[in-house]
């Protein structure tokens, strides 16, 4: 089946829907997600959404934004920032304009709580800058903002997974997709495509990421030969449930929630005396991490299995049951812990990707010279426009999908209504079609899962929160050979509908090609800078490093080339909390 | 442990008929029956199809009939259902849904009811150029009604939807519609109400409480019915309405 839309919107979480509404505004507009859009990842983020309102005490935009860019360890467009923080203000209104539902202060307001690397005055101390619903407010903001796709009539197509993105040189015409529900081909032409797939945490073993997280933008738009920007920064954030990777909300923390060792130490005093557990993720999880490693975990068994307390019993159980209702209930079903009577045993897991594709600061991607391609988009996690550098601030997602979301649904708009369709014929899903009939050929490929566990092992041994060069080579190689082993994978249920087999499958491609391109860039980087922690490199080296890193897959090979940083307010200082 | 796990199968390409599949898996007491299912999906049979996606009961995409009754799979725990005999899961896809394929249903007449409604914030009076006030009491009355992930268990679990009148709107649907008709800053009560003031919209409601059971949110789902109920008696001039209705 072939569908003509002027804009196309490639996955349904925070900053697809909100580019829809955009666009829908004014160009026939659809969505295509690979899940029912509720069901999206944005709706498991939890602490809040930063904007400087003020509401609580005194806050300004340009605060936010050097917080931003100290929090991304100096590897932020600096002009992208300001208007992630300028542009905050007026979003979060609006989101509550369209009902999204707050938590109030007394006066009736929008209650803003604290977060990790959120300051008043350039660093002076913590600030009440995140704004949020319970400790929900990702499932607050995908549920509004569908609420108001199905008020404004967006077409959706729930279910279509990508398979193939259509170029004619630098112009982009539409994708693929194969349809879940018959396994039917179909082709979507699009003057303008955005790609808001997400995240890829589930390269690793133990991730916050949803199943569905496989990056499934990034990698196809890499093997189209678009180079995709800082792999090498993926964080880890310091507080997944033990054993288990589920997020426990920086938000504990926000609430006045105390990070303890073996010995029942705050032992962030040591690490970030300023800002103690509301330093920035990246700081924390290496604290947790060299903490274990010396023995100070609670098991005290120096394994990269060991984990620290997050401990909230101090607040109390009305803050817990009105501001942190959410992890409360995860640490009660999955652990049997009341954090209001014992602590939460927690550790790092990898929850976000700094990098992806790079675009400007209206979504469009661009190559590694800045040259735009046409009618190409991306925006929120797989994007990267740099608004978070090397390190992302809690509640900065939310605010970037928002933000950038819109600005790519104005832009794809306006693009859309000076352009034609490019003349694709049926022969355009043939690529897509030989993919599929090479997966289902009959025969026994290899075990897929025994690919997957192997990827998940590496990266998570390897390419983790401390690495180190001959550990990155060596995984570097291994991957390689996975990637040569998929080459045969094949799926081992046929069928043509509901074939789930054959997706994961897909996503498992896309997971390696990921995989393979963030090692790469880690290994390559001989520094250490935001959640790029380099143990035989352990300091940042801006006289050599200051660059982003753009990676082209050509061929089975990796290209890595560089493109400056933008630095137009604030020169990079040392990072000290 | 070892866990037995009987899967109702049903792969409309191949059977007339849905049929259970059993097999023998190694799992830990706190393991989630979704991690079970990945399991069986993953090393054993490939082609078991069911949906999932968070796998910590945010998401809502994997409600599912486990022994017997309507639960998140990635929020069930197998020590729940273990007993002196051991752990015996039985797993079936939700009712009345038609079934696509194993535990996947099709959740279009779900999510149709869902949008009659009117699911979305209305308020046409222009908003000032900041938030629209709300206080945190005011906020507090929604709180519950705002956590609903969709998820279809309530739906799946309601008497009335499965055979006394399947045209009922539904518990979801109804909550969805209280949490922006008890929102102090919504103005859009009336233009649900024709969904809502119907005899197969609110009113077939018969106080069962299976939805109140099964939410995996702990909403309190009939009450809520029943204070919307009592809402549009209100509307009418019905006086003051009480917690049972005739």
């Amino acid at each position: 089946m072939i569908h003509e839309y002027d804009a196309l919107i490639i996955g349904a979480g925070g900053a697809g829907l909100f580019a829809a509404l955009e666009a829908g505004t004014s160009v026939r507009t659809a969505v295509l997600s690979k899940l029912y859009p509720i069901r999206s990842h944005t709706g498991a983020a939890q602490g809040g959404i930063s904007a400087a309102l003020g509401n609580v005490e005194e806050d300004k935009p340009e605060w936010h934004a050097f917080d931003t860019v100290k929090g991304g360890d100096y590897l932020v467009d600096q002009n992208a920032a300001v208007i992630l923080a300028e542009t905050a203000v007026q979003a979060a209104y609006d989101l509550e304009n369209r009902g999204l539902p707050f938590n109030r202060t007394p006066e009736g307001l929008i209650d803003q709580r604290r977060f990790g690397g959120h300051t008043r005055n350039f660093g002076e101390a913590p600030v009440r800058r995140a704004c949020y619903a319970a400790d929900r407010t990702g499932h607050m903001i995908l549920q509004t903002l569908y609420q108001q796709c199905i008020k404004n009539d967006v077409s959706f197509y729930d279910e279509f997974q990508i398979i193939d993105v259509i170029f004619r040189g630098k112009k982009c015409g539409g994708v693929v997709a194969v349809e879940l529900a018959t396994g039917n081909i179909h082709l979507f032409k699009a003057k303008a495509v955005l790609f808001a797939t997400g995240g890829f945490g589930r390269m690793f073993g133990i991730t916050s990421n949803a199943y569905a997280n496989t990056g499934d933008g990034p990698a196809l738009l890499l093997r189209k030969g678009v180079a995709l920007e800082d792999m090498e920064f993926f964080q880890f954030h310091p507080t997944g449930i033990y054993g288990m990777g589920i997020l426990i909300t920086e938000g504990v923390r926000g609430e006045g929630g105390i990070l303890r060792n073996r010995g029942g130490d705050r032992f962030m005093e040591k690490y970030a005396p300023g800002l103690l557990d509301l330093a920035p993720r990246d700081m924390i999880a290496r604290a947790i991490m060299s903490e274990i490693s010396t023995g100070m975990g609670i098991k005290g068994d120096r394994s990269i299995t060991d984990f620290v307390h997050l401990d909230a019993t101090h607040l109390g159980r009305d803050v817990i049951e009105e501001k942190l209702p959410e992890i409360a209930e995860f640490s009660r079903t999955y652990l049997g812990i009341d954090p209001v009577e014992k602590p939460i045993p927690v550790q790092p897991t990898a929850h976000y990707a700094m990098g992806g594709i790079p675009t400007d600061e209206n979504g469009r991607v661009v190559d590694g010279r800045g040259r735009v391609y046409e009618g190409l988009y991306a925006a929120g996690e797989c994007a990267c426009v740099s608004v978070h550098g090397a390190n992302r601030l809690g509640t900065n997602s939310l605010v970037d999908l928002i933000v950038f979301g819109k600005r790519a649904g104005m832009d794809m708009a306006n693009f859309a209504k000076e352009s034609g369709h490019l003349a694709l014929s049926e022969n355009t899903v043939d690529s897509a079609k030989e993919k599929i009939a090479r997966l289902m050929q009959p025969g026994k490929g290899p075990d897929p899962e025994a690919i997957r566990s192997r990827m998940k092992q590496l990266m998570t041994e390897n390419i983790g929160v401390y690495r180190s060069g001959k550990d990155m080579s060596a995984a570097l190689e291994n991957i390689k050979t996975l990637r040569e082993d998929y080459k045969q994978a094949r799926v081992r249920d046929t069928g043509k509908s509901f074939n789930t087999d054959l997706l994961q499958i897909l996503e498992l491609g896309n997971l390696l090609d990921l995989a393979y391109v963030t090692a790469a860039c880690a290994a390559r980087r001989e520094e250490s800078r935001g959640a790029h922690a380099r143990m035989d490199f352990p300091d940042r080296d801006d006289k050599n490093w200051l660059h982003h890193t753009l990676a082209r897959l050509r061929g089975d090979a990796i290209d890595i080339d560089t493109k400056p940083v933008e630095i137009t307010k604030w020169e990079p200082k040392p990072r000290i909390y | 442990m070892k866990v037995t796990v009987a899967v109702k199968r049903f792969n409309p390409e191949k059977d007339d008929t849905p049929a259970f599949h059993e097999y023998e898996v190694d799992a830990a007491p706190t393991d989630r029956v979704l991690d079970v299912l990945m399991h069986i999906q993953r090393k054993i049979d490939p082609s078991l199809a069911f949906r999932k996606s968070c796998g910590h009961g945010v998401c809502g995409s994997d409600a599912m009939v486990i022994n017997g009754r309507e639960r998140l799979a990635c929020k069930t725990l197998l020590k729940e259902l273990t007993d002196k005999e051991g752990t015996k899961l039985i797993i079936e896809p939700l009712r009345t849904l038609p079934v696509q394929k194993d535990l996947m249903v099709d959740q279009t007449e779900f999510f149709q009811k869902y949008r009659r409604i009117k699911p979305f914030f209305i308020n046409n009076e222009k908003a000032g150029p900041k938030e629209r006030r709300q206080s945190p009491e005011q906020r507090k009355i929604i709180d519950a009604a705002t956590s609903c992930i969709l998820c279809s268990a309530c739906y799946s679990a309601c008497p009335v939807v499965q055979g006394e009148n399947p045209l009922y709107l539904g518990p979801a649907a109804i909550v969805q519609a209280s949490r922006f008709n008890n929102d102090s800053r919504d103005r859009g009560f009336e233009l649900r109400l024709p969904e809502l003031d119907d005899p197969d919209g609110i009113w077939p409601c018969n106080n069962y409480f299976n939805c109140t059971q099964v939410c995996p949110r702990n909403i309190k789902v009939t009450k809520i019915i029943n204070l919307e109920k009592n809402k549009i008696k209100k509307f009418h001039g019905q006086g003051e309405g009480h917690a049972n209705p005739e």
